[in-house]
Protein backbone atom coordinates (compact mmCIF):
# COMPACT_ATOMS: atom_id res chain seq x y z
CA UNK A 1 0.00 0.00 0.00
CA UNK A 2 1.24 3.60 -0.67
CA UNK A 3 2.03 5.57 2.00
CA UNK A 4 -0.68 6.92 4.67
CA UNK A 5 -1.93 10.50 3.65
CA UNK A 6 -3.04 13.79 6.12
CA UNK A 7 -5.26 15.36 4.33
CA UNK A 8 -6.59 19.21 5.88
CA UNK A 9 -9.53 20.35 4.26
CA UNK A 10 -10.23 23.92 4.20
CA UNK A 11 -13.99 25.61 4.07
CA UNK A 12 -14.01 27.98 1.78
CA UNK A 13 -16.69 30.13 0.72
CA UNK A 14 -16.41 33.86 -1.17
CA UNK A 15 -12.70 33.28 -1.52
CA UNK A 16 -12.12 33.46 1.26
CA UNK A 17 -11.32 30.19 4.39
CA UNK A 18 -14.36 30.05 6.78
CA UNK A 19 -13.82 27.99 9.61
CA UNK A 20 -11.86 28.88 12.57
CA UNK A 21 -8.04 29.19 11.33
CA UNK A 22 -6.23 30.55 13.95
CA UNK A 23 -3.66 33.02 12.83
CA UNK A 24 -0.31 32.01 13.71
CA UNK A 25 2.57 32.25 11.45
CA UNK A 26 -0.23 33.76 8.66
CA UNK A 27 -0.81 37.06 7.52
CA UNK A 28 -3.78 36.68 6.28
CA UNK A 29 -5.52 34.07 8.21
CA UNK A 30 -8.79 34.09 5.34
CA UNK A 31 -6.81 33.24 2.51
CA UNK A 32 -7.04 30.21 1.20
CA UNK A 33 -4.02 30.30 -1.11
CA UNK A 34 -1.57 31.60 1.44
CA UNK A 35 -2.94 28.81 3.58
CA UNK A 36 -2.50 26.06 1.18
CA UNK A 37 0.73 27.02 0.71
CA UNK A 38 1.67 27.38 4.53
CA UNK A 39 0.29 23.63 5.05
CA UNK A 40 1.91 22.10 1.58
CA UNK A 41 5.22 23.34 3.64
CA UNK A 42 4.31 22.16 6.33
CA UNK A 43 3.87 18.59 4.90
CA UNK A 44 0.30 17.71 4.12
CA UNK A 45 0.13 15.06 1.83
CA UNK A 46 -2.97 16.32 -0.33
CA UNK A 47 -5.53 19.19 0.22
CA UNK A 48 -8.83 19.31 0.01
CA UNK A 49 -11.01 22.45 -0.67
CA UNK A 50 -14.41 22.81 0.25
CA UNK A 51 -16.54 25.20 -1.48
CA UNK A 52 -19.45 25.71 1.33
CA UNK A 53 -21.22 28.45 -0.33
CA UNK A 54 -21.50 27.01 -3.82
CA UNK A 55 -23.97 29.61 -4.81
CA UNK A 56 -23.87 30.50 -8.73
CA UNK A 57 -22.33 33.93 -8.10
CA UNK A 58 -19.45 32.42 -6.81
CA UNK A 59 -18.45 29.94 -8.61
CA UNK A 60 -16.30 32.77 -10.22
CA UNK A 61 -14.59 33.10 -7.22
CA UNK A 62 -13.93 29.66 -6.77
CA UNK A 63 -12.52 28.94 -9.87
CA UNK A 64 -9.71 32.18 -9.53
CA UNK A 65 -8.81 30.49 -6.02
CA UNK A 66 -8.31 27.06 -7.70
CA UNK A 67 -6.18 28.62 -10.26
CA UNK A 68 -3.96 30.19 -7.48
CA UNK A 69 -3.74 27.79 -5.24
CA UNK A 70 -2.39 25.55 -8.21
CA UNK A 71 0.09 27.98 -8.99
CA UNK A 72 1.73 27.96 -5.70
CA UNK A 73 0.92 23.76 -4.32
CA UNK A 74 3.69 20.70 -5.43
CA UNK A 75 1.03 18.82 -4.16
CA UNK A 76 -2.12 17.00 -5.27
CA UNK A 77 -5.63 18.71 -4.11
CA UNK A 78 -9.16 17.97 -4.73
CA UNK A 79 -11.46 20.21 -4.71
CA UNK A 80 -15.13 19.77 -3.55
CA UNK A 81 -18.66 21.75 -3.36
CA UNK A 82 -20.92 22.50 -5.90
CA UNK A 83 -19.58 19.97 -9.04
CA UNK A 84 -23.12 19.06 -10.36
CA UNK A 85 -21.96 18.41 -13.74
CA UNK A 86 -19.17 17.69 -16.47
CA UNK A 87 -18.56 21.40 -16.81
CA UNK A 88 -17.94 21.83 -13.48
CA UNK A 89 -16.10 19.22 -13.36
CA UNK A 90 -13.48 20.57 -16.54
CA UNK A 91 -13.70 23.99 -15.38
CA UNK A 92 -12.52 23.00 -11.82
CA UNK A 93 -9.56 19.99 -13.14
CA UNK A 94 -8.45 22.89 -16.33
CA UNK A 95 -8.20 25.56 -13.81
CA UNK A 96 -5.20 23.45 -12.52
CA UNK A 97 -7.70 20.90 -9.56
CA UNK A 98 -6.36 17.39 -9.45
CA UNK A 99 -9.43 16.01 -8.81
CA UNK A 100 -12.96 16.81 -7.78
CA UNK A 101 -15.16 15.62 -5.23
CA UNK A 102 -18.99 14.70 -5.63
CA UNK A 103 -21.39 14.59 -2.69
CA UNK A 104 -25.46 15.32 -3.80
CA UNK A 105 -24.64 15.44 -7.29
CA UNK A 106 -23.79 11.70 -7.81
CA UNK A 107 -26.25 10.55 -5.70
CA UNK A 108 -29.11 12.46 -7.96
CA UNK A 109 -27.13 11.68 -11.46
CA UNK A 110 -24.62 8.61 -10.15
CA UNK A 111 -24.09 8.57 -14.39
CA UNK A 112 -22.25 12.00 -13.36
CA UNK A 113 -19.17 9.66 -11.74
CA UNK A 114 -18.83 7.66 -14.98
CA UNK A 115 -19.02 10.84 -17.04
CA UNK A 116 -16.07 12.62 -15.32
CA UNK A 117 -14.11 9.19 -14.79
CA UNK A 118 -13.79 8.53 -18.65
CA UNK A 119 -12.75 11.89 -19.39
CA UNK A 120 -10.10 12.34 -16.64
CA UNK A 121 -9.68 8.78 -15.05
CA UNK A 122 -11.16 7.21 -11.82
CA UNK A 123 -8.22 8.98 -9.82
CA UNK A 124 -9.47 12.33 -10.46
CA UNK A 125 -12.74 11.72 -9.34
CA UNK A 126 -13.53 11.55 -5.02
CA UNK A 127 -17.31 10.53 -4.27
CA UNK A 128 -17.90 12.39 -0.99
CA UNK A 129 -20.66 10.17 1.35
CA UNK A 130 -22.21 12.10 4.72
CA UNK A 131 -23.06 9.36 6.55
CA UNK A 132 -25.25 9.04 9.79
CA UNK A 133 -27.29 5.83 11.02
CA UNK A 134 -26.24 3.83 8.11
CA UNK A 135 -27.99 5.99 5.69
CA UNK A 136 -26.35 8.70 3.51
CA UNK A 137 -27.30 12.55 4.04
CA UNK A 138 -27.69 15.76 1.75
CA UNK A 139 -27.43 19.58 2.17
CA UNK A 140 -24.46 19.32 4.78
CA UNK A 141 -25.56 16.53 6.96
CA UNK A 142 -29.30 17.75 7.31
CA UNK A 143 -30.75 15.65 5.00
CA UNK A 144 -31.30 12.31 5.54
CA UNK A 145 -31.87 10.21 2.38
CA UNK A 146 -32.91 6.27 2.16
CA UNK A 147 -29.90 5.38 0.25
CA UNK A 148 -28.09 2.93 2.42
CA UNK A 149 -24.12 4.18 3.08
CA UNK A 150 -22.30 0.64 1.96
CA UNK A 151 -24.47 -0.18 -1.26
CA UNK A 152 -24.00 3.49 -2.76
CA UNK A 153 -20.13 3.01 -1.78
CA UNK A 154 -20.05 -0.01 -3.58
CA UNK A 155 -22.08 1.25 -6.75
CA UNK A 156 -20.10 4.95 -6.37
CA UNK A 157 -16.43 2.44 -7.12
CA UNK A 158 -18.77 0.43 -9.56
CA UNK A 159 -19.20 3.43 -11.42
CA UNK A 160 -15.50 4.76 -12.06
CA UNK A 161 -15.25 6.47 -8.55
CA UNK A 162 -11.14 6.52 -7.28
CA UNK A 163 -11.61 7.16 -3.89
CA UNK A 164 -14.17 7.92 -1.29
CA UNK A 165 -14.28 10.52 1.04
CA UNK A 166 -15.96 9.17 3.95
CA UNK A 167 -17.64 11.78 6.36
CA UNK A 168 -18.91 10.24 9.56
CA UNK A 169 -21.99 13.23 10.57
CA UNK A 170 -22.44 12.39 14.13
CA UNK A 171 -18.52 12.34 14.69
CA UNK A 172 -17.74 15.25 12.63
CA UNK A 173 -16.92 18.60 14.70
CA UNK A 174 -17.26 16.43 17.93
CA UNK A 175 -13.31 15.97 18.52
CA UNK A 176 -14.07 12.55 19.67
CA UNK A 177 -12.56 9.82 17.39
CA UNK A 178 -13.00 9.09 13.67
CA UNK A 179 -16.01 6.30 13.34
CA UNK A 180 -13.89 3.51 12.89
CA UNK A 181 -16.39 0.91 12.73
CA UNK A 182 -18.42 2.39 9.60
CA UNK A 183 -14.57 3.49 8.01
CA UNK A 184 -13.66 -0.43 8.36
CA UNK A 185 -16.90 -1.33 7.09
CA UNK A 186 -17.16 0.80 4.15
CA UNK A 187 -13.05 0.08 3.05
CA UNK A 188 -14.06 -3.98 3.82
CA UNK A 189 -17.02 -3.60 0.93
CA UNK A 190 -14.66 -2.04 -1.64
CA UNK A 191 -11.60 -1.80 -3.82
CA UNK A 192 -10.95 1.58 -3.90
CA UNK A 193 -9.19 3.97 -1.35
CA UNK A 194 -11.20 5.73 1.70
CA UNK A 195 -10.55 8.86 3.33
CA UNK A 196 -12.18 8.92 6.85
CA UNK A 197 -13.03 12.33 8.15
CA UNK A 198 -15.01 13.65 10.90
CA UNK A 199 -14.01 13.23 14.30
CA UNK A 200 -10.02 14.13 14.87
CA UNK A 201 -9.39 15.93 17.99
CA UNK A 202 -5.96 14.43 18.82
CA UNK A 203 -3.23 12.73 17.35
CA UNK A 204 -4.37 9.05 18.42
CA UNK A 205 -7.50 9.86 16.89
CA UNK A 206 -5.88 10.29 13.64
CA UNK A 207 -3.49 7.44 14.24
CA UNK A 208 -6.38 4.77 14.85
CA UNK A 209 -7.98 5.89 11.63
CA UNK A 210 -4.80 5.73 9.79
CA UNK A 211 -4.59 2.19 11.34
CA UNK A 212 -7.08 0.88 9.50
CA UNK A 213 -7.72 3.00 6.22
CA UNK A 214 -5.84 5.21 2.87
CA UNK A 215 -6.00 8.80 4.50
CA UNK A 216 -7.43 11.17 7.07
CA UNK A 217 -9.56 14.44 6.17
CA UNK A 218 -8.50 16.87 9.33
CA UNK A 219 -10.12 20.01 9.82
CA UNK A 220 -9.91 22.18 13.80
CA UNK A 221 -7.20 19.93 14.78
CA UNK A 222 -4.76 21.48 12.15
CA UNK A 223 -6.40 25.25 11.60
CA UNK A 224 -6.38 25.67 15.32
CA UNK A 225 -2.60 25.59 14.82
CA UNK A 226 -1.56 25.34 11.16
CA UNK A 227 2.22 25.90 12.30
CA UNK A 228 1.72 22.80 14.39
CA UNK A 229 1.21 20.46 10.97
CA UNK A 230 4.72 19.14 11.09
CA UNK A 231 4.68 18.66 15.23
CA UNK A 232 1.55 16.29 14.10
CA UNK A 233 2.79 14.55 11.70
CA UNK A 234 6.07 13.93 14.15
CA UNK A 235 3.52 12.74 16.61
CA UNK A 236 1.76 10.14 14.48
CA UNK A 237 5.18 8.58 13.37
CA UNK A 238 6.01 8.38 16.79
CA UNK A 239 2.58 6.32 16.96
CA UNK A 240 3.67 4.01 14.19
CA UNK A 241 2.44 5.62 10.98
CA UNK A 242 4.46 5.47 8.47
CA UNK A 243 4.14 8.80 6.39
CA UNK A 244 6.04 10.04 3.38
CA UNK A 245 9.39 11.61 4.45
CA UNK A 246 9.04 15.50 4.15
CA UNK A 247 12.54 16.84 1.76
CA UNK A 248 13.93 20.45 1.14
CA UNK A 249 14.68 21.57 -2.19
CA UNK A 250 18.35 20.52 -2.76
CA UNK B 1 5.18 20.11 -23.55
CA UNK B 2 3.47 17.58 -25.84
CA UNK B 3 -0.52 18.26 -26.45
CA UNK B 4 -3.03 15.43 -25.77
CA UNK B 5 -5.99 17.73 -26.59
CA UNK B 6 -6.62 16.73 -22.93
CA UNK B 7 -6.49 20.49 -21.15
CA UNK B 8 -4.36 20.57 -17.64
CA UNK B 9 -1.26 21.42 -18.38
CA UNK B 10 -1.05 23.75 -15.40
CA UNK B 11 0.61 21.75 -13.01
CA UNK B 12 3.72 20.56 -14.86
CA UNK B 13 3.73 24.13 -16.63
CA UNK B 14 3.73 25.88 -12.87
CA UNK B 15 6.51 23.05 -11.64
CA UNK B 16 8.46 23.83 -14.36
CA UNK B 17 8.09 28.08 -13.63
CA UNK B 18 8.95 27.44 -10.33
CA UNK B 19 12.03 25.89 -11.29
CA UNK B 20 12.65 29.43 -13.56
CA UNK B 21 12.03 27.57 -16.55
CA UNK B 22 9.56 28.80 -19.65
CA UNK B 23 7.56 25.93 -21.16
CA UNK B 24 4.92 26.12 -24.07
CA UNK B 25 2.50 23.61 -25.29
CA UNK B 26 2.76 22.59 -28.78
CA UNK B 27 2.83 19.31 -31.23
CA UNK B 28 4.56 21.43 -33.87
CA UNK B 29 6.98 18.93 -35.79
CA UNK B 30 9.77 21.64 -35.24
CA UNK B 31 8.80 23.10 -31.93
CA UNK B 32 8.66 18.96 -30.86
CA UNK B 33 12.33 18.50 -32.53
CA UNK B 34 14.50 21.88 -31.45
CA UNK B 35 13.46 22.48 -28.00
CA UNK B 36 15.85 21.63 -25.60
CA UNK B 37 13.47 19.89 -23.78
CA UNK B 38 9.97 18.03 -24.17
CA UNK B 39 7.78 16.61 -21.60
CA UNK B 40 5.27 14.19 -22.30
CA UNK B 41 2.46 14.79 -19.23
CA UNK B 42 0.38 12.59 -17.61
CA UNK B 43 -3.94 13.66 -18.18
CA UNK B 44 -6.26 11.70 -20.32
CA UNK B 45 -6.81 8.64 -21.59
CA UNK B 46 -4.76 6.40 -23.46
CA UNK B 47 -6.83 6.15 -26.81
CA UNK B 48 -7.57 9.95 -27.32
CA UNK B 49 -4.29 10.60 -26.31
CA UNK B 50 -2.69 8.43 -28.79
CA UNK B 51 -5.65 9.59 -31.59
CA UNK B 52 -4.61 12.98 -31.05
CA UNK B 53 -0.87 12.10 -31.34
CA UNK B 54 -1.45 10.55 -34.35
CA UNK B 55 -3.64 13.13 -35.69
CA UNK B 56 -1.20 16.48 -34.92
CA UNK B 57 1.64 14.51 -36.50
CA UNK B 58 3.18 14.30 -33.12
CA UNK B 59 3.96 10.70 -32.70
CA UNK B 60 6.44 10.96 -36.07
CA UNK B 61 7.95 14.09 -34.49
CA UNK B 62 8.98 12.87 -31.16
CA UNK B 63 10.56 9.63 -33.11
CA UNK B 64 12.13 11.66 -35.01
CA UNK B 65 13.71 13.61 -31.24
CA UNK B 66 14.29 10.24 -30.30
CA UNK B 67 16.20 9.04 -33.24
CA UNK B 68 18.26 12.16 -33.24
CA UNK B 69 18.80 12.12 -29.23
CA UNK B 70 16.37 14.73 -27.79
CA UNK B 71 15.35 14.23 -24.70
CA UNK B 72 12.27 13.35 -23.74
CA UNK B 73 10.54 13.19 -20.29
CA UNK B 74 7.08 10.84 -19.53
CA UNK B 75 5.06 11.18 -16.77
CA UNK B 76 2.34 8.57 -15.88
CA UNK B 77 0.47 8.31 -18.78
CA UNK B 78 3.17 9.53 -20.75
CA UNK B 79 5.43 7.50 -19.45
CA UNK B 80 3.15 4.76 -20.72
CA UNK B 81 2.31 5.81 -23.84
CA UNK B 82 6.31 5.59 -24.87
CA UNK B 83 5.50 1.44 -23.98
CA UNK B 84 5.00 -0.92 -27.30
CA UNK B 85 1.20 -1.13 -25.92
CA UNK B 86 -1.37 -0.88 -23.57
CA UNK B 87 -4.60 -2.58 -22.34
CA UNK B 88 -6.47 0.62 -21.49
CA UNK B 89 -9.67 1.52 -23.41
CA UNK B 90 -9.65 -2.16 -24.85
CA UNK B 91 -6.34 -2.06 -26.03
CA UNK B 92 -4.14 0.83 -27.56
CA UNK B 93 -0.70 0.85 -29.52
CA UNK B 94 1.75 3.26 -27.90
CA UNK B 95 4.96 4.99 -29.39
CA UNK B 96 7.28 1.96 -29.33
CA UNK B 97 10.13 3.90 -28.23
CA UNK B 98 11.21 1.33 -25.36
CA UNK B 99 9.99 -2.13 -25.58
CA UNK B 100 7.39 -3.15 -22.48
CA UNK B 101 3.75 -3.14 -22.17
CA UNK B 102 0.88 -1.52 -19.82
CA UNK B 103 -1.34 -3.63 -17.88
CA UNK B 104 -4.39 -2.72 -14.88
CA UNK B 105 -3.16 -2.88 -11.70
CA UNK B 106 -3.40 -5.94 -9.82
CA UNK B 107 -2.35 -3.95 -6.39
CA UNK B 108 -5.24 -4.50 -3.52
CA UNK B 109 -6.29 -0.58 -3.95
CA UNK B 110 -6.89 0.22 -7.86
CA UNK B 111 -6.35 3.76 -8.54
CA UNK B 112 -3.16 3.01 -6.74
CA UNK B 113 -3.42 6.23 -4.95
CA UNK B 114 -1.15 8.56 -2.86
CA UNK B 115 2.71 8.69 -1.72
CA UNK B 116 5.07 5.29 -1.63
CA UNK B 117 8.80 4.80 -1.45
CA UNK B 118 10.38 4.16 -4.86
CA UNK B 119 13.64 2.25 -5.28
CA UNK B 120 16.38 2.02 -5.02
CA UNK B 121 15.98 5.83 -5.24
CA UNK B 122 14.88 5.83 -1.32
CA UNK B 123 12.63 8.78 -2.02
CA UNK B 124 8.79 8.94 -2.05
CA UNK B 125 6.89 10.46 -4.85
CA UNK B 126 2.90 10.92 -5.50
CA UNK B 127 1.36 8.30 -7.55
CA UNK B 128 -2.16 8.23 -9.31
CA UNK B 129 -2.47 5.43 -11.42
CA UNK B 130 -4.83 2.19 -12.42
CA UNK B 131 -2.75 0.94 -14.84
CA UNK B 132 1.76 0.11 -15.26
CA UNK B 133 3.89 -0.69 -17.46
CA UNK B 134 6.33 -3.44 -17.26
CA UNK B 135 9.41 -3.21 -19.45
CA UNK B 136 13.61 -4.15 -19.29
CA UNK B 137 14.33 -1.04 -19.24
CA UNK B 138 13.28 -0.26 -15.62
CA UNK B 139 15.68 1.36 -13.51
CA UNK B 140 13.50 1.69 -10.41
CA UNK B 141 10.56 0.38 -8.86
CA UNK B 142 7.63 1.20 -6.09
CA UNK B 143 5.91 -1.85 -3.95
CA UNK B 144 7.55 -4.05 -6.87
CA UNK B 145 5.78 -1.71 -9.74
CA UNK B 146 7.53 -0.21 -12.63
CA UNK B 147 8.08 3.07 -12.31
CA UNK B 148 10.68 4.90 -13.89
CA UNK B 149 12.17 3.50 -17.14
CA UNK B 150 15.26 4.77 -19.04
CA UNK B 151 16.26 4.01 -23.12
CA UNK B 152 18.59 6.48 -24.85
CA UNK B 153 17.38 9.85 -24.51
CA UNK B 154 13.82 8.59 -23.64
CA UNK B 155 12.92 8.78 -19.31
CA UNK B 156 9.82 7.82 -18.20
CA UNK B 157 8.37 7.94 -14.18
CA UNK B 158 4.78 6.82 -13.15
CA UNK B 159 4.59 9.14 -10.53
CA UNK B 160 4.02 12.90 -10.92
CA UNK B 161 7.55 14.53 -9.96
CA UNK B 162 5.02 17.90 -10.42
CA UNK B 163 3.21 17.00 -7.09
CA UNK B 164 5.79 15.57 -5.38
CA UNK B 165 6.85 18.46 -3.47
CA UNK B 166 10.49 19.34 -3.16
CA UNK B 167 11.57 15.86 -3.76
CA UNK B 168 9.43 16.35 -7.09
CA UNK B 169 11.14 19.46 -8.24
CA UNK B 170 14.83 18.07 -7.20
CA UNK B 171 14.00 15.29 -9.55
CA UNK B 172 12.53 17.59 -12.15
CA UNK B 173 15.46 19.72 -11.98
CA UNK B 174 18.39 16.73 -12.26
CA UNK B 175 15.90 15.83 -15.75
CA UNK B 176 16.37 19.41 -16.87
CA UNK B 177 20.27 20.21 -15.75
CA UNK B 178 21.62 18.74 -18.90
CA UNK B 179 19.03 21.63 -21.39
Amino acid sequence: MPLARLIPCLDVAYGRVVKGVSFVGLRDVGDPVELAAFYSAGGADELVLLDIAATPDDTETMTSVVVHVAEVLDIPFTVGGGVRSVADAMRIIESGADRVSLNSAALANPALVTAIASRYGSQAVVVAIDAGGGVVHTHGGRVATTTKVIPWAIEAAERGAGEILLTSIFHDGQRKGFDLELTGAVRAAIAIPVIASGGAGSAQHVAEALAITDAALVASIVHENPAGLPGLRRELESLGVQLRPVKERV
Amino acid sequence: MVDYGAGNTHSVRAALSRLGRTSEVSNDREALLEAPFVVLPGVGSARSAMVHLHETGADVALHERFSSGGPILGICLGMQLALETTEEDGGVAGLGLLSGHVTRLTTPRVPRLGWAMVEPWNEAYYFAHSYAGESPDTVARSEGVSVAVRNGSFFGVQFHPEKSGPAGLNLLEQCLSPA
